[in-house]
């Protein structure tokens, strides 16, 4: 992440993006999501706005998304907030692409639970298919980058991948989800492993087992 | 001695069931809310304080206490606020995320019960970035609420206005800083603020604010329904209640799961997650409670009791009850070097010695990782996580430090051990 | 008041100070990077950790943490010492050791606090980290591998400038401290970040190389590019100012200084007239003092002789001239170059009142006529605390850009008699009304509609005086104080047909209306009175010369010669002198001493340091009639005066900040 930093301002970024405005559906949540915090503090708004479009810029263009400088801008005037505030916050922020960014974008967790898990063996799985740490392929289909821990430490090793997560996974797994992907469909989210349902002990329930058949009410028990 | 199934409070931790509303509902949330609220604030924390319930987000402070700290009244027009740290991203943590996406109607209903205990008039959820589908259930489960007149105006009936927010995050650890969450919220850089003040004086908007977790604020309605002796039945004095315990690491099957305070561990490994790969004579060290805690060496860790207390005699805490265990394939130096990257990559850079002290702790572990390092400079890295713990705005900075310390408490020999070799492996190759 | 106690010294603190004012106040020296009087308080330097009792058992930032009843606070135990050693050992380990090509060198606190507070070597033998060059403008030179990331340039830029240009961007150790996409900073006071930053990561670009400060003299004086009068500081070396630095003066410029008066330093040493000029046969040809002299001499004007003071000059070259016009009988004396002919007969009605210091307890406050940010640039961070304490502000003249929120009533000078209602309740319900009356209100009948405007609102009022008139020139109030006023402006000159009129340093003057006069300047600096003298007598600039200036609260200040004026150029009272005697007048000086004595007995106030008293403002005239649209004055606000229009950085900042236009990087 030391080797952040944004696409260079160039004419060409700004006749591409200089125009850039909400969709009709972003520009409805736009408003919805600045009515979320107290009148006078839309400046709230300015992470999830980022957010909003980033994806539209990667629907725009059939990537995860980024934010072009002229984009942030936008996003600035949106909020009337000085621009240098947004892009403080757009570099702090590692979710945000500042540069960029694949069709799908691989993220594998490396930190210590992961890692005890077999993330280098994932991340080893990403390179034999040829994507590399900080770089897109060629084709323009995976940016590959080793994030932080995401929280998934009782199904690891995991990759999130554009809005879902693998977890579980295999060097076979995650070759496999990646060829799905490539061919254009949607591999199973979630745990990998099999019988695994998401983080309960696998294939060995050892509490709530009434809650695998039924929605049981415990109340009666109480 | 076993936590049974009808004391848990989450039962739908593993998601078997739906999240929605209708689902929650049949398994007894949002159960005639408004008769808790009637109780009247002062009930509500004293019942929460009498339950010993401490704060599930790693620190452990009463969560009662914490509310009673909260403004009775406006003295000055300014509105209270409640916010809910779901930013979880201490590594080794994954349980608030297993709320979040199966059981959001406990969160949501607590966040009005907490919310009005404390005189709030809204409650901002603050979700990691990263959470994505979690967010969009959460976001659903919200709108759920609303929809039926649970929270919004008159709040589940009760005369008492409430809204909930849900705020996503972008990728910071530091974000779970409480007021670098509330720094974040407003739209700027999550950078912790100095203290004080305190944000139960000045925090969101500069209005007074209290930051729960998610699981602290999730357990409210239960404990509230169930009585405060129901939950201080659980684990020892001042450890009390149930918890989410989150397994990683190298045990036979990693699980999140609820079970009572003080549960020894080895019980907890051996009941819920088939044992340690390759038996218990495998084990090397556990981290216990999130990469923050230094971490245990095996014969230290058996028979310990998973609370706040035991895990303290240990040299360790409890934090979020995030137990990474590891046995003895593990390169123990390399498992701490990467939790010193995590907190190189995460020092939110305001203040000098986490800025500075994160990255040198971290190439020195990294040298010492490959035994490219001279033995004094073990003693130098010790020094320099001395320079960092307690002196900086937040506690990254300890948490940065407590892992090296921890390693260098137990594996010294380990890294003498590596520093030799190499050098034996020069002093052949010269 | 509570009492603390520092290493055993017990004592008293106001209410609200912090650990480090107590342990000030205590006589104890706590080492800071990040801290500043003047900013909000960030505690992310770490370096002012003292130990306190009671509270946790590790050091606490001692900028942060509120004094209170009881405290033990001890800032020389072995854990403070240890704190302080372990903060500098890690601002050091990415620092490079390059000061001996750091302009900071020998007044670098990172070097002063290492040696007083650091362990004296390092542990460190990772790699340093380097940060990319980024540019900040014209004036403001960055090496950002210096930085410490105090973030004071960063707060400064938020909330004295008000602007936001430069941010902290990234995280951890990638931090960088940067403006947008490295635009130039382009705010009026941007320069002062240089002197916050406590490292050499922002110097001024300048002077870089130029000096190294223990080699430099340094003298007291005050900025005359505008009417503030800042309190400024000379480094010079032999005969060359080198560069211009603040002074604190809380009444007037607090620390801070506009770009143009900080960088006008080396038009100092451009295009002077550094000989005296003689007009023959309608061509300027270089003479000797005697042939200019005895030129000027054989002119005998009598009592048509009339003196036009510049915007630079000091109170006694003004009395000198008003001296030798006087012993010719003439009285035909007039500072305001440009034209204004606004009633000077109470000079309560032509002072900032509420001082500078004070506008900052307004509570309404209504700008008629100027454009602060350009006409005085420090007044505008006084507004701005104004207004972050509440006030509300609003601005009659075309709009400009505060930099704080104010509502627009409009153009038209007009507009200050039709208020709106919502207007007129607010300044009818301040406690503490004020105006600020500037130049392009006073040219349209600003002044008399204000003095109505200050009875309507009851602007003075028991501990209170919201009355203030915002003039631009440095020479202003001391002009007025000497009668450099005619009744009609310049017009009356003009009509008068003076067969003689002498410039001083008046370069903002339309020359042409006096082609039938011989025309004498006294001027440093080869601009436009220059272009159009008939003679040319060289002075001295106001670096060159003791003076005596009057801002425009009427505060009384005094500046002192810092270098000797270049080639032949004397000092202005010298020239009037040798012009007496050319005249065969008497003007009853014949030292800068007795001048001076002689300039304090006719107006004892310029003999008092401090502000002068105006006595109560005079009653609004009866039909004064404000009107039409206001125009300001400045144009180009680094190019104010004829030494910033000398000044090749001033020139360049006008050229790229101004105008756009992208200066050629010299091979850097």
């Amino acid at each position: 992440m030391a080797d952040r930093h944004p696409e260079p301002d160039s004419p060409e970024l700004r006749a591409r993006w200089g125009q850039f405005d909400w969709t009709g559906d972003n520009a409805a949540k736009a408003k919805e999501i600045v009515a979320r915090y107290p009148a006078g503090r839309q400046r709230s708004a300015v992470m999830p706005l980022l957010d909003l479009a980033q994806r539209q810029v990667g629907a725009e263009e059939n990537t995860q998304g980024w934010l072009p400088i002229p984009v942030i801008e936008f996003v600035a005037r949106y909020l009337d907030m000085p621009v240098i505030r947004v892009l403080e916050v757009a570099t702090f922020y590692t979710m945000y692409n500042i540069a960029p960014i694949g069709r799908f974008h691989v993220q594998v967790c490396g930190t210590t639970p992961c890692m005890l898990r077999g993330s280098d063996d994932i991340l080893a799985a990403c390179k034999a298919k040829g994507l590399k740490k900080g770089h897109t392929t060629p084709d323009g289909l995976f940016s590959l980058t080793e994030v932080e821990c995401m929280g998934n430490c009782a199904s690891a090793p995991m990759v999130q991948i554009n809005d879902d997560n693998y977890e579980d996974l295999t060097a076979d797994s995650i070759t496999h989800i990646l060829d799905e992907l490539a061919a254009g469909r949607q591999p199973k989210t979630g745990t990998q492993w099999p019988g695994r349902h998401t983080v309960e002990p696998v294939g060995a329930p050892t509490s709530l087992i009434a809650m695998v058949s039924e929605n049981h009410d415990y109340r009666g028990e109480w | 001695m076993a936590l049974l199934d009808r004391d848990r409070i989450f039962t739908n931790v593993y998601g078997y069931q739906p999240w929605n509303l209708p689902a929650a509902q049949a398994r007894g949330d949002w159960d005639n809310t408004k008769a808790l609220l009637e109780r009247g604030r002062d009930a509500i924390i004293q019942e929460m304080k009498d339950s010993g319930l401490r704060g599930r987000g790693g620190a452990g402070f009463p969560t009662g206490m914490k509310w009673s700290f909260m403004p009775k009244e406006s003295k000055d027009g300014r509105p209270s606020f409640l916010v809910i740290n779901a930013d979880e991203s201490e590594p080794g943590s994954c349980k608030d995320r297993e709320i979040i996406r199966h059981d959001p109607h406990k969160l949501i209903e607590g966040a009005l019960v907490a919310g009005f205990a404390m005189g709030a008039r809204a409650a901002y959820i603050y979700i990691r970035g990263e959470y994505i589908r979690e967010a969009e259930t959460l976001f659903a489960a919200v709108a759920e609420a609303y929809e039926a007149g649970l929270i919004g105006r008159n709040a589940s009936g009760s005369g008492y206005d409430f809204d909930v927010f849900v705020h996503r995050g972008a990728g910071a650890y530091i974000c779970g800083e409480e007021t670098a969450m509330i720094e974040s919220l407003e739209g700027k850089k999550g950078q912790p603020r100095l203290k004080p003040p305190f944000p139960a004086g000045a925090g969101l908007y500069g209005c007074p604010t209290t930051v729960n977790n998610v699981e602290s604020i999730a357990v409210a309605p239960t404990i509230l329904r169930r009585g405060a002796t129901w939950f201080s039945s659980f684990g020892r004095d001042n450890n009390k209640g149930t918890k989410l315990f989150q397994i990683s690491g190298h045990v036979e099957r990693p699980c999140v799961v609820e079970e009572e305070m003080s549960i020894p561990f080895r019980e907890l490994i051996e009941r819920h997650c088939g044992g340690i790969r390759g038996g218990w004579d495998n084990l090397l060290a556990v981290i216990p409670g999130g990469s923050s805690v230094p971490l245990v060496p095996a014969a230290d860790i058996l028979d310990a009791p998973m609370d706040f207390d035991g895990l303290r005699a240990v040299g360790s805490g409890l934090g979020t009850a995030a137990v990474i265990v590891m046995d003895k394939s593990t390169d123990i130096v390399r498992a701490i070097a990467r939790l010193s990257y995590f907190y190189k990559h995460e020092s939110c850079g305001q203040c000098t010695p986490c800025r500075e002290g994160t990255g040198w702790m971290w190439r020195v572990m990294e040298r010492l990782r490959t035994g490219d390092a001279a033995v004094e400079e073990i003693d130098m890295l010790q020094q320099v996580t001395k320079q960092v713990e307690g002196h900086t705005i937040c506690a990254l900075g300890d948490a940065a430090a407590w892992p090296i310390q921890g390693l260098i408490k137990h594996f010294r020999p380990e890294i003498e051990r590596r520093i030799h070799e190499k050098g034996a492996l020069r002093e052949a190759a010269e | 008041m509570p009492k603390v106690k520092v290493y055993g010294i017990e004592l008293d603190v106001p209410a609200g100070a912090t650990v480090l004012q107590a342990c000030e106040l205590a006589g104890k020296e706590i080492p800071r990077f990040c801290y500043h009087e003047r900013l909000s308080i960030a505690g992310n330097c770490r370096m002012c950790l003292v130990e306190v009792k009671p509270g946790p058992p590790k050091p606490q930032a001692s900028c942060a943490l509120p004094a209170a009843e009881g405290q033990e606070i001890r800032t020389d135990s072995e854990m403070v010492k240890k704190a302080r050693e372990g903060v500098m050992e890690f601002l050091l380990i990415n620092h490079p050791l390059d000061c001996p090509i750091c302009d900071q060198g020998g007044e670098c606190d990172l070097q002063d606090q290492s040696v007083a507070y650091g362990r004296g070597g390092s542990r460190y033998h990772e790699e340093k980290r380097a940060v990319t060059q980024k540019t900040m403008g014209p004036l403001i030179k960055t090496v950002m591998t210096r930085c410490i990331h105090c973030t004071r340039c960063v707060r400064f830029s938020e909330e004295v400038a008000g602007v936001d240009e430069i941010g902290a961007l990234y995280r951890g150790e990638g931090m960088q401290i940067a403006t947008y996409l490295e635009q130039a900073a382009k705010h009026e006071l941007s320069a002062n970040v240089i002197d916050l930053c406590p490292v050499g990561a922002l110097t001024s670009r300048p002077y870089a190389f130029e000096a190294r400060p223990w080699e430099l003299k340094k003298t007291l004086s005050i900025d005359v590019s505008d009417a503030v009068g800042a309190n400024i500081r000379l480094d010079s070396r032999g005969r060359e100012v080198l560069r211009i630095l603040p002074r604190v003066n809380d009444d007037v410029n607090e620390e801070w200084l506009a770009d143009r008066a900080r960088f006008l330093v080396d038009g100092l040493t451009r295009r002077r007239l550094d000989k005296p000029w003689l007009r023959v046969d309608g061509k300027l040809q270089a003479a000797t003092w005697a042939q200019a002299l005895a030129g000027v001499g054989k002119v005998n004007p009598g009592s048509s002789i009339a003196v036009i003071a510049g915007d630079l000059v000091d109170a006694e070259t003004m009395f000198a001239a008003k001296a030798l016009a006087g012993a010719l009988g003439s009285s035909l004396l007039e500072g305001r170059q440009t034209g204004l002919a606004y009633d000077t007969s109470n000079l309560a009605a032509m002072a900032f009142n509420s001082t500078l210091a004070g506008i900052e307890d307004a509570d309404a406050i209504l700008i008629y006529g100027s454009h602060v940010r350009d006409e005085a640039p420090l007044l505008n961070p006084r507004l701005r605390k104004a207004v972050k304490k509440g006030a509300k502000v609003y601005l009659i003249g075309p709009w400009w850009e505060p930099t704080y929120a104010a509502t627009h009533l409009g153009d038209d000078a007009g507009a200050i008699n039709t208020l709106p209602d919502d207007v007129a309740a607010v300044f009818a319900n301040a406690a503490r009304p004020a105006i600020v009356i500037g130049g392009g209100a006073l040219a349209k009948g600003g002044l008399g509609a204000g003095l109505a405007f200050a009875e309507r609102f009851n602007l003075v009022r028991e501990g209170w005086n919201g009355f203030n008139v915002l003039h631009f020139a440095a020479a202003r109030m001391a002009g007025l104080m000497l009668g450099y006023a005619q009744k009609g402006g310049i017009a009356d000159i003009v009509a008068a047909q003076p067969k003689l009129v002498i410039s001083l340093g008046a370069d903002e003057v339309d020359w042409s209306q006096f082609a039938g006069s011989l025309i004498v300047h006294i001027g440093h600096h080869g601009d436009k009175a220059a272009h159009a003298a008939d003679v040319i007598l060289p002075g001295a600039a106001f670096s060159e010369k003791d003076g005596t200036y009057v801002n425009t609260e009427g505060r009384v200040q005094y500046a002192e010669k810092a270098v000797f004026a270049p080639g032949e150029a004397r000092e202005d009272w010298s020239i009037l002198r040798a012009l007496a005697d050319a005249f065969g007048v008497s003007v009853g000086f014949d030292s800068f001493d007795e001048l001076r004595a002689a300039m304090i007995a006719a107006v004892p106030a310029l003999g008092v340091e401090g502000l002068a008293h105006y006595g109560a403002l005079p009653a609004a005239p009866e039909g004064a009639h404000a009107g039409g649209v206001i125009g300001y004055a400045v144009k180009d606000r680094y190019l104010t005066n004829a030494i910033g229009r000398a000044s090749p950085t001033l020139q360049r900042c006008s050229a790229e900040l101004i105008h756009g236009e992208i200066h050629a990087e010299a091979a850097e």
